[in-house]
């Protein structure tokens, strides 16, 4: 990177303009926090039960894992453009690519961590007496927690990637300032946008990785468990 | 859907599903061949791989779109040159791939090198008769995950003005016109399940010995 | 023959793990190395073929310092069997066995022939060549192990607990087959146990070390037995038998 390439960098971050206004750096990323965090959240409320659900009974888990791997071949853009172009250009169509896109990895995640839980705790569980939901909701989802994260951490990547795209279909957010910097020639708008997506998807994704650490690290008895499944991250579970 | 669209663009589709070919199989080639000697290193010294494994990690965080746009910017190459695209996925293979042989070299069993170096073989045959052979799994599955997402990813490079099948959905965008953008879609998912099935075979012939149940 | 002279090793922890072993292995002989855990049978055992370097002292085999050989060139001509056996997964059995062989240049005819002639002699059914280990028993894989220690016929044969991670059956058998062979071979055999029956019934001489790498005592087994150097060893004969 040339030193004047650099210096553009820093003085397009340094001028206010670029702070204010709908096309200001704050708006961008609190449009593109708004639809990342939408999709990941209708994402959570959906596929986290149904994989909580198929980890219990064990039923469907084989569909699980497919389906993860699979939908790793589906192009993120042109799922986008095809949605877009049969349901127009609006929130709805935006919301269900990225839905299509951060459910697998939630249900993969959920799925493992229950799958995961020492059978022998499971086995005590109802020894003592418990019903079965309360065996998934007391004792497998909070064991399962750090690898729910695990599913969550690479669905929120997804998101965040993909809504950066959706700038292409004239939407807001980070992407913004690629596809425009692209129009208007103006190089230097594109690599303040590539650098300010690169960021947020690290602060997602530090944040995440912390939680989970955390959470791993109340639950250390699964641990061992847990590290022999590395395996996950190539169902698409980050770990 | 207009299907007849399809046999009388032929050669822009297959053009497009050429040039993906190319574009996705190259950065796998180029990230495994790299992969291999900074993931023995990350392996062989504590200190390499505190360093390598989290910088795989960063690079693999960041989106695809930032890093085509980020890396001829830190380069110093032109954006809209295709061999950005090129790069910015070899890069992310390299990154996914350091780690899958840094672990896959961690889990050979110790006693299996203790008696390959008792045996008197020295450490570069033992590596490659030994070590590497018994990482192929691991980098097998590593390596489907990388070709995959990778097929999936070139055609975001479209919207830098990179060619593959990604031409077909910004076009389709423009001319509003979905069965371009389906036929690129289909074409995708049929080139990500033929690459990750050839993967497995390959798998299967280079590492026989997993084959066999026990 | 084998011989320590004032042999010591002392890890970069302080811990003292054989302390001026001096001690020499007849040829031809099978020699137990017996005693407790961390009493540096194994260390010893393992700075013959270099697995180990000595702090001081020399080791020789039939009179030449270990030390003026290539590590690698010396190992090809020492077999060495240890208890997790260690073969290759990657490796057909047949592959396995002639890993050394194919080392030292042998043509591929040659090793695939010599494994064969060594699976008959270790017991191993001809039909197992071409399988990988993960499809043998524990017993089997233990054959394996020694007949690859065997190949390419080397004078001393290392062996470190190589019977002890199968169960007291096929221990057995494989402490008989192992008699056999050397009746039939005449190998320099250095063997680790922490097993006073193992050491009894395969030794003709057997050493006892103590704790700290200290040989207590070196002598025939029915010597050992009998007259015991001193209170450690008496207490660890004692439990022959058991």
């Amino acid at each position: 990177m040339d030193s004047g390439g650099v210096m553009n960098l820093f003085s397009w971050f340094a001028d206010p303009a670029h702070w204010t206004g709908p096309g200001g750096i704050p708006t961008r990323v609190a449009e593109h926090l708004s639809y990342s965090g939408l999709a990941l959240l209708i994402g959570v409320v959906i596929a986290i039960p149904v994989g909580a659900l198929i980890g219990h009974t064990g039923r469907g888990g084989f569909l699980v894992v497919g389906l993860a791997n699979a939908l790793r071949a589906l192009p993120d853009l042109g799922l986008l453009i095809l949605l877009v172009l049969l349901i127009g250009i609006n929130l709805v169509s935006v919301q269900l690519a990225l839905l299509v896109l951060a459910i697998p990895p939630l249900l993969a995640g959920t799925y493992s961590g229950v799958r995961n839980v020492d059978p022998a705790v499971v086995d005590a569980a109802r020894g003592v007496g418990m019903r079965e939901h309360q065996v998934l909701l007391a004792v497998e989802l909070p064991i399962a927690l750090p690898l729910v994260l695990g599913g969550l951490r690479t669905a929120a990547l997804q998101v965040v990637a993909t809504t950066a795209i959706a700038a292409y279909v004239s939407y807001g957010g980070l992407g913004r300032y690629l596809i425009d910097g692209q129009r208007e020639h103006d190089y230097t708008q594109m690599a303040a946008g590539a650098v300010l997506i690169a960021v947020l998807a690290l602060v997602v994704e530090g944040l995440l990785a912390s939680v989970q650490r955390l959470l791993g690290l109340r639950t250390a008895g699964n641990r061992a468990k847990l590290g022999g499944r590395s395996r996950s991250e190539f169902v698409g579970v980050r770990s | 859907m207009i299907w007849d669209w399809i046999p009388r663009n032929q050669p822009l589709i297959l053009g497009a599903l050429g040039e993906h070919v190319v574009l996705s199989a190259l950065p796998v080639l180029i990230g495994l061949v790299l992969a291999i000697p900074l993931g023995w290193l990350a392996n062989r010294f504590p200190a390499a791989r505190a360093l390598l494994i989290p910088a795989a990690g960063v690079i693999y965080t960041v989106p695809s779109l930032a890093l085509f746009v980020l890396l001829p910017v830190i380069l110093g190459t032109k954006i809209l040159d295709p061999a950005n695209v090129v790069v910015a996925l070899a890069v992310y293979t390299l990154a996914l791939l350091v780690r899958a042989v840094a672990d896959a070299l961690a889990a050979v069993p110790r006693s299996v090198i203790l008696s390959a170096t008792a045996m008197g073989f020295r450490p570069p045959r033992r590596f490659l008769a030994v070590e590497l052979p018994l990482a192929v799994p691991v980098l097998v599955a590593g390596l489907r995950v990388a070709t995959v997402s990778n097929i999936s990813l070139v055609s975001v490079g479209a919207l830098i003005g990179v060619g593959g099948l990604g031409r077909l959905f910004t076009d389709g965008f423009e001319r509003n016109f979905p069965t371009e953008v389906v036929v690129g879609i289909v074409l995708s998912i049929l080139l990500a399940a033929l690459a990750d099935a050839s993967l497995i075979g390959l798998g299967r012939v280079a590492a026989p010995w997993t084959r066999v149940a026990s | 023959m084998i011989e320590f002279r004032g042999v010591t090793k002392r890890f970069a922890d302080g811990t003292v793990a054989v302390r001026e072993l001096d001690l020499v292995v007849d040829s031809g002989a099978i020699t137990v190395l017996v005693g407790p855990s961390g009493c540096g049978k194994t260390t010893s055992l393992r700075m013959v073929n270099r697995m180990v370097e000595p702090t001081s002292g020399r080791i020789l085999i039939d009179g030449e310092d270990v030390s003026d050989k290539d590590p690698a060139l010396l190992r090809r001509r020492i077999g060495y069997v240890i208890q997790q056996v260690g073969l290759f997964p990657h490796r057909s059995v047949e592959h396995n066995i002639a890993t050394v062989p194919l080392l030292l240049g042998w043509d591929r005819k040659r090793a695939r022939q010599c494994a064969a002639e060594l699976m008959e002699l270790v017991g191993l059914d001809a039909s197992l060549a071409k399988r990988y280990p993960a499809q043998l028993s524990g017993g089997q894989q233990q054959r394996v192990g020694v007949a690859r220690a065997l190949a390419a016929d080397p004078p001393v044969l290392l062996m470190d607990e190589p019977f002890s991670a199968v169960d007291p059956v096929v221990r057995e058998s494989l402490q008989d087959e192992l008699l056999r062979l050397q009746s039939e071979l005449g190998k320099t055999i250095l063997f680790v146990t922490h097993d006073i029956n193992e050491a009894v019934k395969l030794g003709e001489k057997v050493a006892v070390f103590r704790a700290g790498g200290v040989l207590a005592q070196y002598d025939e087994p029915g010597a050992v037995l009998q007259s015991p150097a001193d209170e450690f060893v008496a207490s660890f004969v004692r439990r022959a038998g058991s």
